[in-house]
């Protein structure tokens, strides 16, 4: 089976292979690891000052090389020397800085299962046809290769197309199989004056280079367009996507110009039992979030300067990574690219923030929903914001004081407010909930009854009475 | 027994319930259509607040109200000596930055307000102002800083009906007599969006999705159609209408600025003088809230 990667725009990414499940959450963040929510999520960096823009597209991509192909809408002719291959290490960094904290590991969401890609059996043959052939089939299809090159692991060409149907048979013609009904949108971004950014594995050059996984790919370009164009990953696709998208830029924050961006809820105080479930816990709020906001809605997960964190999932990037991965702005700045350039952690810098303020995204989208291409613009905002969940350990030991007691009794009253937030954010089952309170030192007298005795105004009183 | 009672008073219901609503709307359109106005940006900015998740703060909203109420009255008593105290235009001004402005820093939202009140007392050209208020102090700090944002997807679109009705009951009560402009403008913009569609081969989903905007909205209802920064010819106004919606969409489509509408109005603001000098109508005929019905 042939397996097929379709980016969309200078980036979103659709994956259109059937992936392997991920392993299960396995344990709860402590200071380094390597943290990965929604860990078959395309993942997307956008490093953007003024028009220059770099955009790296990182691929999880499991299947055999030779069978890997993506194509990708971008808005200007790209040269040899706008595209490098990078580390997926760097993406990876950036996803554990900035991931909800506490999180170590993420499941695997059920409902995002990737766009399976069958080729045609026809279409090896193909592609032994005489190269000449080729060449004259390409121009009558009105198909042009703007410039050919081998980077790292990759063959890239980038294509210009005259008309959708010729370049959709082109694309089938060589492999890079479109998915049915892409012709329209292809369509829409020729007439938009986008190129095509094509890429497959070069197998001769990952021997060569001996790289295990296939790297990101980081196309630098100059455009007015803030845009990361998903309508490719969304045509056929079997169900609902997630992207997550981490922007560098010098500012502030990166919000969607044509979606509403939200915050996720943050800042909670939930059941201790959420420790060791709090990859299930993230997804299902994730999940119930998107429902209640009828998938409309573009999710900010985090929102800081890369100078520090607080507390930290992750140290921040050094400014040598953090220019690999685009933010060319630093190599003028007083932050030499190859000196530490980050604080401490959990410390603010002495001499004003670092010039790099990151933003990750979270949108799951469809065809239905997310019809457009997403638009972004920087703002000036550069206040913080962090996914952040809290767990409070109760007191233990005796309390034989009246103010002891006073905090027993609160604590009721804490664990049932635990309860409810974490039911009402994840919606699950509050009875389960109270279950699994119990079992984790958290247990609850029995639930109070809405408007019932127990909360009436007049205990409050005479707390020391019982009821008949 | 019963059935009499009845018959009484279902027979007595009209005709006590309908000279009173109709006083009721009488009252309504007699009135300072300001009131009507104010009332709605007050419904909308708290459901915005309240409901929408606004990156608005209450002390954002707190020092815009304060400084353009504060301004008005330095301005009005050091420009305009003698004459009362008026709230009211100031008052919608505020709540409309406090619907649209974002900035990081809360004297950047106090410069908004400045900004705003200060182009209506010195830009100004026979006899009238030459830029809204709002308009001018968005468009000077998004064009001139990087201070400052507007986002113009925060409304949604899912609450888009209930905003284009509320829209609408205003424009129709106030009798604001602009609702030209505004429907000139909205009617032009959606063409050009479906009309782009169609040429790119597009799904309708994307037009429609594009005008279900509340940014949208607020800017076709309550802010191109001030009535004091708009032609005073009816063909004016929707010549006006039409020409800011085709540039703002060429700003927004053809050079990818999501600030496209904010920038076409406060260029092609000047164009009303010229179209009022072009055929000039006498000044008891010019807008003045104490007469919206006129």
């Amino acid at each position: 089976m042939k397996r097929l990667l379709y980016a969309t725009a200078a980036v979103g990414l659709a994956i259109a292979a059937p992936m392997d499940r991920a392993e299960a959450f396995c344990g709860f963040y402590v200071a380094k690891a390597d943290t990965k929510l929604f860990n078959k999520a395309s993942k997307v960096v956008v490093a953007r000052k003024g028009d220059r823009t770099v955009i790296t597209m990182a691929s999880d991509y499991e299947g055999a090389a030779s069978e890997f192909a993506m194509v990708v809408p971008v808005p200007t002719v790209i040269t040899k020397g706008q595209i490098n291959i990078t580390e997926n290490a760097l993406v990876d960094h950036l996803d554990a800085y900035t991931a909800p904290r506490l999180v170590e590991y993420f499941d695997p969401d059920p409902c995002n299962i990737p766009r399976p890609m069958a080729m045609a059996p026809g279409a090896t043959a193909a592609r032994s046809a005489d190269a000449a052939a080729r060449e004259d089939r390409r121009r009558s299809l009105g198909v042009k290769i703007e410039a050919e090159y081998t980077v790292g692991e990759y063959d890239i060409l980038i294509l210009s197309a005259k008309e959708s149907g010729g370049l959709e048979t082109w694309l089938r013609e060589n492999d890079y199989k479109p998915p049915q009904g892409a012709g329209p949108v292809l369509a829409s971004y020729i007439k938009q004056g986008m190129k095509f950014f094509v890429a497959k594995v070069n197998l001769k050059e990952k021997d060569r280079l001996g790289t295990k996984y296939l790297r990101p790919i980081s196309v630098a370009f100059e455009s007015p367009k803030f845009m990361l164009p998903i309508r490719l990953g969304t045509v056929n696709a079997n169900g609902p996507q997630d992207m997550i998208m981490f922007f560098l830029t010098e500012k502030g924050r990166v919000e969607t110009t044509n979606y509403r961006t939200l915050k996720l809820p943050s800042d909670m105080d939930v059941p201790i039992f959420t420790r060791n479930e709090f990859g299930a816990f993230y997804k299902a709020m994730f999940e119930t979030q998107v429902k209640k906001d009828g998938m409309k809605a573009v999710y900010l997960e985090y929102a800081w300067n890369m100078a520090w964190c607080d507390p930290c999932a992750a140290d921040p990037l050094p400014n040598d990574k953090l220019v690999e991965l685009g933010a060319f702005w630093l190599l003028d700045g007083p932050g030499a690219p190859s000196g530490p350039g980050v604080m401490p952690r959990r410390m603010r810098p002495p001499g004003g923030p670092a010039n790099v303020f990151v933003t990750r995204l979270h949108v799951r989208y469809d065809a239905v929903n997310f019809p457009e291409d997403l638009m972004f613009q920087e703002t000036a905002d550069s206040s913080n914001f962090q996914g952040r969940y809290v767990l409070r350990h109760p007191f233990t030991g005796p309390a034989t004081c009246s103010a002891g007691e006073a905090y027993k009794r609160n604590l009721q009253t804490r664990f049932q407010k635990e309860a409810a937030t974490l039911a009402n954010l994840t919606g699950w089952d509050i009875a389960m909930i109270r279950e699994k309170m119990a079992k984790a030192g958290q247990p609850m007298s029995a639930p109070p009854i809405p408007g019932g005795d127990d909360d009436a105004w007049y205990k409050k009183m005479w707390p020391g009475r019982s009821s008949p | 027994m019963f059935g009499a009672s009845s018959r009484l008073q279902s027979r007595s219901l009209p005709t006590s319930a309908g000279p009173g609503s109709r006083c009721l709307l009488a009252t309504v359109r007699t009135l300072d259509p300001r009131y009507l106005q104010i009332a709605s940006l007050g419904i909308l900015l708290t459901f915005g607040l309240g409901w929408l998740g606004f990156d608005q703060s209450l002390i954002n909203v707190s020092v815009i109200l304060a400084t353009i109420l504060a301004t008005q009255l330095v301005l009005g008593w050091i420009m305009q000596p003698g004459r009362a105290f008026d709230p009211l235009s100031a008052l919608i001004s505020g709540l409309s930055l406090c619907l649209l402005l974002r900035a990081g820093s809360l004297w950047v939202l106090a410069l908004g307000a400045i900004l705003a009140i200060g182009s209506k007392f010195f830009l100004r050209v026979d006899g009238k102002h030459v830029f809204n208020p709002t308009n001018f102090a968005i468009a000077v700090l998004l064009l001139f800083t990087d201070l400052a944002w507007i986002s113009p997807s925060q409304w949604g679109s899912q609450t888009w009906a209930a905003f284009l009705f509320a829209c609408l009951a205003t424009m129709v009560l106030s009798r604001a007599r602009r609702g030209d402009v505004a429907l000139a403008f909205l009617g032009t913009y959606v063409a050009v969006l479906f009309l782009r569609a169609l040429w790119l081969g597009d799904p309708w989903a994307i037009p429609m999705k594009q005008m279900q905007s509340g940014a949208l909205l607020l800017f076709a209802f309550f802010m191109i159609s001030d009535p004091k920064t708009t032609p005073d010819r009816r063909g004016h106004r929707i010549l006006y209408g039409v020409l800011v919606a085709c540039l703002g969409a060429w700003i927004q489509l053809g050079l990818y600025n999501p600030n496209g509408l904010m920038y076409a109005l406060f260029f092609l603001s000047p164009l009303v003088v010229l179209m009022d000098r072009a055929a000039p109508v006498a000044s008891t005929d010019r807008y003045a809230w104490s007469r919206p019905s006129i």
